[in-house]
């Protein structure tokens, strides 16, 4: 009888189940991209929130530096140069694995790493000079909302590195599997929002910072 | 010898133990020796392997949003305490009666209540619901993330570690439930009371924003074929909505959290009254999540309510459309609606006036949704089940919390009733006459799904009667001190005029008492009662949506075959069509497996929580790096689903049948 439903004219009979069921739930990882997304989005907000304190307390020097004082622009130009150019061979690296080439992925993803490395470090020189300086996270709430907010980027850019360090050993271990392709992708889109939350934070705080 | 032991143990020391107050002592005594009873009963049944295997590790959404509700109803238990504790207090501590509670107490309890209700008793039940059920309203088989699903059922449960730990191991905050600095600023605070406030929300509000992620992705991914979004049920949507709300303002939440414990922990000044902190960046920040969240906590009730007043008028809903916008609109005001939580802050008129009418412009969706419940009851065949009678006194007591609600939306009425108990009133208007009773309604509504048997009738509506009636009891009093300009979170009055109106709201509170506990007798009667208030339809109180295809409890998998969506009520089209699930064409069903990685992220999360809040800086280092390690340890683990093989889903789909009576 079931059978006769399915064959039946689909306007005067519609189907009311699926028995050729496609598997189209749990297709592996239909999800994610969604998912992932949302969670960016989630993170932004984080920002949005910190960026927002910046921009309230952002001119609460409490006679302490003001911005003009302890911000060197070209140390900070640097650095931004280092991240904008992790991002340019990150995509290199997503082109590599578009075409399945697994060593050029490895070593493009390398690099992107030593950039992000570069970046930690100077960023690390950066607020080791200012808190000799006497211009640490307590000394005002202009610098504490200065130290989370680029402290916070610092941090996420330290979590990226160590998830394209494991992706970097599961892909050098599986191959370019759909799994991992997912996870790069991942991992891209998270690298990328990390510089434009940098381009946010090099705009608002930098350059709004040595002009004000 | 001395530095050894601080760095071991941090700031935790035997006075940190509260041996003195006789009442935790009594309690910790209580709970030491029910927990103790639990295990040894846990073990004597060898229960253990099954808990671990069935439940604890398990990424199906059933058992996930079954444990979140067992989780919010314990709590309630314990938040409810706190509750009468304060009554009690109120109600004798007049004049030279000091009462049972000193000061000190008498803050974290209060503290304690306001956090344990919104975050470990409401959160979990409306979490626990929307697990449950969306999946199966939508035709899917499970979340879009289920191991996700289980790791963030296990994180809250952290947090609910925490603040139950925070009971016998040091004490909880005194701030109040949302900690508003300067007060809960290291130098007002010194003790670790807001540190366990702050790490018992992180721990547990990384659960939320993963579940909110989750659920969404679900709703919008995983639809059977045919579902478009307008043919989605009213709950789905107003999940979906209440899930967006997760999602846009629980990260808030945790940067704002951050921020206070950065003061605290660093030494910087955000919200510090010098070197340039502002405490009032706090408190806008904190009710930028603060007022989305009591939508999070009401929209999934309102799907529920819609649910059940069609299914009970055995009408199709009135205004499908108009509740889904109204529901959205409900969503994008509660954003721009914050700072009436502080009109007194001193912000101008101007600022004070656009929020205040933002404030009343909600109203406005909010009626069209109870307009379009009466318009659904509106010529129905009503039956008068327990689901439908939480309903009723739903509308009744909801649309008075709401009226209460817009007069404190007018600025100059708020001057005079801010801080006061009418506030107080007003917030448990709406949240025990919306939350709670939605809850309620939902839990007799899908009890029969998630066991297979109703609930009792009777220790139901004794239930109910205690709750409403006793709900109005215990407020109307604190609507009328509040309109004479009583304050909360007082621990001791010198008015004896007062004291009666006190005495009224603690007989209220004891009748709600009686509601819990024949909530409680209701469940276990049943259970007891089970063969006779058995359901072998899956089917019954002749429902309307999808959960109600499939047996009850469903099967792992859910549905055998995906159904196919042709109008709003599936369900109900399907029985009007007479549709036949096919008997034949089984296949293999693909499904997660379990896994214990969820439990041992949220154990180690608790553990860095314990550590940062008693400075053992080693605990909170080991943890985190296990974290770290642990979930990077997990995502080498590819092999990550099975199938149901064929001969299984024939075998439990001919049993349904035979129940059924179609035979095999």
């Amino acid at each position: 009888m079931s059978t006769d439903v399915l064959s039946a004219d689909p306007a005067k009979n519609p189907t009311y189940y699926l028995v050729e069921d496609e598997d189209h739930h749990h297709e592996s990882g239909g999800s994610t991209a969604i998912g992932f997304w949302m969670y960016l989005m989630s993170d932004c907000l984080i920002f949005a929130i910190l960026f927002a304190t910046y921009g309230v307390l952002g001119t609460s020097y409490a006679g302490g530096p003001t911005p003009r004082e302890i911000f060197e622009l070209p140390l900070v130009a640097l650095n931004t140069s280092m991240l904008l150019l992790s991002s340019i061979t990150y995509g290199f690296a997503m082109i590599a694995m578009e075409k399945n080439q697994k060593s050029n992925t490895l070593i493009w993803l390398g690099i992107t790493g030593l950039f992000g490395l570069a970046f930690l470090s100077i960023e690390l020189y950066e607020f080791a000079n200012l808190i000799h300086e006497g211009a640490g996270p307590q000394r005002s709430a202009f610098l504490s909302s200065f130290f989370t907010l680029v402290g916070t980027h610092g941090l996420h850019v330290t979590f990226g590195s160590i998830w394209l360090v494991t992706l970097m050993v599961q892909v050098g271990r599986f191959g370019l599997i759909e799994a991992n392709k997912r996870r790069l992708m991942c991992l891209s889109m998270f690298w990328h929002f990390l510089d434009v939350v940098w381009i946010g934070v090099f705009t608002f705080v930098y350059l709004l910072g040595v002009l004000r | 010898m001395e530095n050894i032991i601080k760095t071991i143990f941090g700031r935790l020391s035997i006075e940190s133990l509260p041996i003195h107050e006789p009442i935790v002592v009594g309690t910790f005594l209580g709970v030491a020796v029910g927990g103790i009873a639990v295990l040894a009963l846990i073990t004597k049944f060898k229960l253990w392997g099954y808990l671990w295997k069935e439940w604890f590790t398990t990424v199906d959404h059933k058992r996930i949003g079954i444990m979140y509700m067992i989780l919010g109803i314990v709590m309630l238990l314990r938040g409810f305490a706190d509750a009468l504790m304060m009554r009690g207090q109120q109600a004798i501590a007049f004049g030279d009666n000091q009462g049972f509670l000193n000061s000190h107490h008498y803050d974290q309890v209060f503290t304690a209540h306001g956090v344990i209700m919104i975050f470990f008793v409401a959160m979990p039940i409306i979490t626990g619901l929307m697990n449950y059920v969306v999946p199966l309203q939508i035709g899917a088989r499970d979340v879009s993330f289920p191991y996700l699903n289980n790791l963030s059922f296990w994180m809250t449960a952290g947090g609910v570690v925490l603040v139950m730990a925070s009971l016998f191991i040091g004490e909880f905050a005194r701030t109040g439930w949302l900690a508003f600095p300067p007060l809960s600023e290291l130098d007002f605070s010194p003790d670790v009371g807001v540190d366990y406030y702050i790490w018992a929300l992180q721990v547990a509000g990384v659960g939320t924003t993963l579940s909110g992620i989750n659920l969404i992705a679900t709703i919008i991914k995983m639809r059977a074929p045919g579902m478009t979004m307008m043919k989605l049920p009213v709950f789905c949507w107003t999940s979906l909505c209440a899930n967006v709300l997760i999602v846009a303002s629980f990260p808030v939440l945790t940067a704002t959290l951050v921020l206070l414990s950065l003061d605290r922990y660093v030494g910087t000044n955000f919200f510090t009254n010098n070197l340039g902190g502002n405490p009032m960046m706090y408190v806008n920040l904190i009710w930028i999540w603060g007022h989305p969240e009591v939508y999070i906590l009401i929209l999934p009730l309102f799907g529920v309510f819609s649910e059940v007043t069609s299914t009970f008028s055995g009408k199709r809903l009135f205004g499908y459309t108009s509740m889904v916008y109204a529901t959205i609109v409900i969503t994008i005001l509660s954003y721009l609606v914050w700072l009436h939580h502080f009109f007194t802050m001193g912000s101008g008129a101007s600022v004070n006036s656009f929020f205040g009418i933002t404030t009343m412009v909600i109203s406005i969706p909010t009626g069209a949704k109870i307009f379009n419940w009466l318009f659904t009851m509106y010529k129905g065949r009503i039956r008068f089940e327990l689901p439908m009678m939480w309903t009723i006194a739903f509308m009744l007591t909801f649309s008075i919390g709401g009226m209460t609600g817009v007069l404190l939306a007018v600025p100059p009425a708020d001057f005079v009733l801010h801080n006061s108990l009418f506030l107080i009133a007003h917030f448990h208007n709406v949240i025990i006459g919306g939350v709670l009773f939605g809850a309620f309604a939902a839990i007799n509504y899908w009890w029969p799904k998630a066991f297979g048997f109703k609930l009792n009738q009777f220790w139901g509506k004794v239930s109910f009667w205690l709750w409403v009636i006793g709900f109005w009891v215990a407020f109307t009093p604190l609507y009328i001190m509040g309109l004479m300009g009583v304050t909360r979170r007082l621990h001791h009055f010198d008015d004896p005029s007062l004291q009666i109106y006190f005495v009224v709201a603690l007989l209220g509170a004891l009748m709600i008492a009686g509601g819990i506990g024949a909530f409680l007798v209701q469940i276990g009667v049943s259970i007891w009662k089970k063969e006779d208030l058995r359901d072998v339809t899956g089917d019954p109180w002749d429902g309307r949506t999808l959960e109600w295809a499939t047996s009850s409890p469903p099967p792992d998998y859910n549905f055998a075959f995906t159904p196919v969506i042709h109008e709003l009520d599936a369900w109900y089209d399907m029985k009007d069509k007479k549709a036949q699930a096919p008997i034949e064409g089984y296949r293999p069903i693909h499904m997660p497996k379990n896994t214990g990685t969820g439990v041992i992220i949220a154990g180690l999360s608790t553990a860095f929580g314990f550590g940062m809040i008693w400075y053992m800086w080693w605990l909170a280092a080991i943890a985190l790096v296990g974290v770290v390690v642990v979930a990077i340890w997990h995502t080498f683990n590819y092999d990550r689903d099975f199938y149901i093989p064929v001969e299984e889903v024939v075998a439990t789909e001919s049993e349904r049948r035979r129940l059924l009576g179609q035979g095999a």
